[in-house]
């Protein structure tokens, strides 16, 4: 591809590409997401393909295999263009039909349409489906439009035109102003007002400055940085661009996780192509700003999203956050004034650019501005990315957009945040998600997480999951992190063992709050919410663990007895082959036991049995 | 294709100590684990003292210090896995493999390791053998994805 020396060229490669692409007659656009590759997405596409050769219509018909479109539940999911018409389960077996059906004939396959769960009836377009009305999809909307290897694609729906705006109409003061006033907020945990990180950088001193995007989306349960670096990576570059030619940076880096192949290659690939065109390196549109940046895989370390940490990481050395007193936009990678934004801040960067800072500010809440995609998950019916305006209620996203509990159960706890956020029982759901407003109630809005739990769930058993987890991934730096976490998860594991005593749950508040209050670093400081929230909305499930020595959900194993109701049992042999303990005794058409002596309790047999024949008691 | 050299992965990183991480990374995604003589080349190539390798690669989860089996089954233990019963899953793998996370099995065939998320949390859970997805995952279902592999290997190896 040749260099874009100059703005014009970049505006008649834009006219070019958009031409030569008005013979497309159609467009078979594939969610090649990581969720709908799970689900076999690329069987899909390789059918689609054979199948339009086939058939002689490879001419003016394309496949665009895209990112993430966010409905993971119904993958593989296909949208056809120009009708937009939207299929989901697709098999391999359906292509035929496909192509035959609506590319050739112009007809609907009815029986791959969505079936809208309130209507009964089957739709033909995203926009009719409940789970995306409810939405606003600024950021995520991106996705279907573009294949995140092709560079064309990106500048075809208008892309690179935010940082040419940037570097030619607006002075790098200007570009910050427009930031602040735009009032986003850091999308990656802590939300740190973007325009007073990119100005405080801006104004540090020396010549060398850094950006860094933070796409070490470590946070269980959420993965829509992952999604939108997969998906839309050009669009993650160009924010970076903007905020380099802001703050006056030559050299940025993108630190991402190694659990995310795809993205890692998307990344590298969008990088090599701005490279190539001459969007990135010396004289950038043949003005005097030069810029490069480079993908670093991260190790795989929690703590790494910490912005200390993650450029301790950067550097080849132990990710080890560092006391804040220094601020890192002043003091930061290699002691160098450095910008580190979240993968989902970058993203918003362009929009702002373009449509000004009030379009971003009329969006979302007074504190909370702009849109924010969050992780829908857990004990929800429709499973997803989900994009809304900051401000929206947690009610309108579980219900409306999530489709309530899955199999009509009802739902106990929403948790917010991760492992630093807290769990909020289903009669909070009024509280909208807004920075502050999740604050105020124990919890927080973090990276965008949601995981819904049902009855099923137990309280306690998710604070020990949590701690647990931190257990593991503290870095062990600071002291109240590293042996504050040991002690809490010793007290909530005799809780879940049926050896706890009610003094043990003060003395659970009194660490909470020191550990939150002595921490080292953020991750640290947040490491106790999840205790302290279940703690403040689950009560009476840790009083019924400590004065019962019962765990209602039939979670936690110390408190559990499995045995087989004789009943229901149809002496099927399901539970005996299933347990890899031996603990299933029965013969042939013998209504089956547990052998408690080997039982350990882990809950395969119930799972499997098709029944509702194994007791949990 | 034959795995890339030490010597190659170090080319253009040499005495480097920032690129650590990333040489690293190679040796370990190449070789499947990151052994003693590995880390004693990369410490002198890079000019990075041996104890700060070994710190850096007993940190960081990416890298395993023992070789591990030829199919490494990951379960994820996310947050939104962990709520749909991924305790299940290590359950089944352990029961049914005999091992605990990181060991290896004795027909070295195996290696459970658990995962903190793999991003594909809509569709919990989820289970990865050598990288490729399986979502929706029930214990039944892992036990007949272990016996497939199991099956795949004794006839690969009945045939050389």
């Amino acid at each position: 591809m040749t260099k874009i020396k100059t703005i014009k060229s970049l505006e008649a490669l834009r006219k070019r590409i958009l031409k030569d692409r008005k013979k497309i007659q159609s467009t078979l656009v594939m969610c090649g997401g990581t969720g709908c590759q799970a689900s076999r997405c690329q069987d899909v596409i390789d059918a689609v393909k054979n199948e339009l050769a086939k058939q002689g219509l490879t001419k003016n018909v394309c496949i665009r295999t895209t990112g993430c479109h966010g409905f993971c539940e119904q993958g593989p999911l296909m949208v056809i263009e120009p009708d937009n018409i939207f299929y989901c389960h697709i098999l391999p077996d359906d292509a035929h039909e496909i192509v035959t059906k609506t590319i050739r004939d112009n007809e609907v396959v009815e029986r791959l349409l969505y079936i809208d769960p309130g209507s009964g009836k089957q739709v033909q377009t995203e926009s009719e489906i409940p789970f995306y009305r409810a939405q606003d999809r600024h950021l995520l909307a991106q996705n279907r439009l573009v294949d995140p290897c092709s560079i064309e694609d990106y500048i075809a729906i208008g892309g690179y035109a935010a940082f040419a705006k940037a570097l030619f109409e607006i002075p790098p003061e200007s570009i910050v102003r427009e930031i602040k006033d735009s009032g986003l907020r850091g999308r990656g945990g802590g939300g740190f007002p973007t325009g007073r990180k990119w100005s405080e950088c801006a104004s540090a001193t020396g010549d060398e400055k850094y950006v860094i995007c933070n796409a070490d989306e470590g946070d269980p349960g959420a993965y829509m940085d992952r999604c939108v670096l997969e998906g839309n990576p050009h669009l993650v570059l160009e924010g970076m661009m903007i905020g380099a030619l802001a703050i006056g940076a030559h050299q940025g880096y993108v630190y991402v996780r190694n659990e995310y192949p795809l993205a890692v290659k998307h990344a590298r690939v969008a990088i090599e192509q701005a490279r190539e065109i001459g969007l990135l390196g010396a004289n950038i549109l043949g003005s005097s700003f030069s810029f490069d940046t480079d993908i670093a895989r991260g190790g795989g370390a929690f703590v790494c999203g910490e912005s200390t940490a993650l450029m301790s990481s950067l550097e080849g050395k132990v990710g080890e956050p560092r006391p804040k007193d220094v601020h890192t936009v002043t003091d930061g990678l290699w002691h160098k004034p450095t910008t580190l934004n979240n993968v989902e801040t970058w993203a918003n960067v362009p929009a702002i650019i373009l449509n000004g800072s009030s379009w971003f500010a009329s969006k979302g809440s007074k504190g909370s501005k702009g849109t924010k995609i969050l992780a829908l998950t857990g004990h929800i019916k429709n499973t997803g990315l989900v994009e809304v305006a900051m401000g929206t209620t947690i009610n309108t996203i579980v219900f409306d957009i999530g489709g309530g509990g899955s199999n009509g159960n009802s739902i106990k706890a929403v948790q917010t945040g991760g492992p630093s956020g807290g769990c909020l029982p289903a009669d909070k759901f009024g509280l909208a998600v807004d920075f502050d407003e999740l604050a105020k109630a124990g919890s927080m809005v973090g990276s965008g997480g949601m995981v819904v739990m049902g009855q099923e769930t137990c309280m306690v058993d998710v604070a020990k999951y949590f701690l647990t987890f931190l257990q593991d991934e503290s870095c062990g730096k600071c002291v109240p992190c590293r042996l504050g976490i040991d002690r809490m998860l010793e007290i909530v594991t005799d809780i879940t063992e049926g050896n706890g005593t009610h003094q043990q749950i003060s003395l659970l508040e009194e660490l909470g709050s020191t550990v939150s209050q002595t921490a080292l670093c953020g991750l640290g400081k947040t490491a106790a919410n999840p205790v302290l929230s279940t703690l403040r909305y689950f009560r009476d499930e840790y009083e019924t663990h400590i004065n019962e020595k019962k765990c209602s959900a039939g979670v936690c194993q110390a408190l559990v007895t499995y045995s087989v109701d004789s009943e229901k049992c149809t002496c099927c042999g399901i539970c005996k082959r299933a347990c890899p303990h031996g603990a299933v005794v029965g013969k042939k058409k013998q209504v089956h036991a547990v052998n408690l002596d080997l039982c350990q309790k882990c809950g395969i047999c119930k799972s499997e049995c098709d029944f509702d024949a194994i007791q949990v008691q | 294709m034959p795995p890339p050299t030490l010597d190659s992965i170090l080319d253009e990183r040499r005495s480097q100590p920032q690129e650590l991480i990333e040489v690293l990374q190679d040796v370990q995604k190449h070789y499947g684990y990151i052994s003693e003589d590995s880390m004693k080349t990369v410490s002198n190539e890079l000019g990075v003292p041996l104890m700060d390798v070994y710190s850096v690669a007993s940190f960081y989860k990416a890298f395993a210090l023992q070789p591990r089996g030829k199919n490494v089954i990951r379960i994820c233990t996310g947050t939104a896995c962990h709520v749909r019963g991924a305790k299940l899953i290590l359950n089944q793998a352990v029961g049914q493999l005999g091992i605990e996370p990181d060991e290896v099995s004795d027909d070295g065939l195996f290696t459970i390791e658990h995962v903190n998320c793999l991003g594909a949390c809509a569709l919990g859970p989820v289970v990865t053998d050598n990288g490729s997805y399986h979502n929706h995952m029930s214990p039944g279902k892992l036990r007949k994805l272990i016996k497939s592999l199991h099956k795949a290997d004794t006839e690969e190896n009945s045939n050389d």
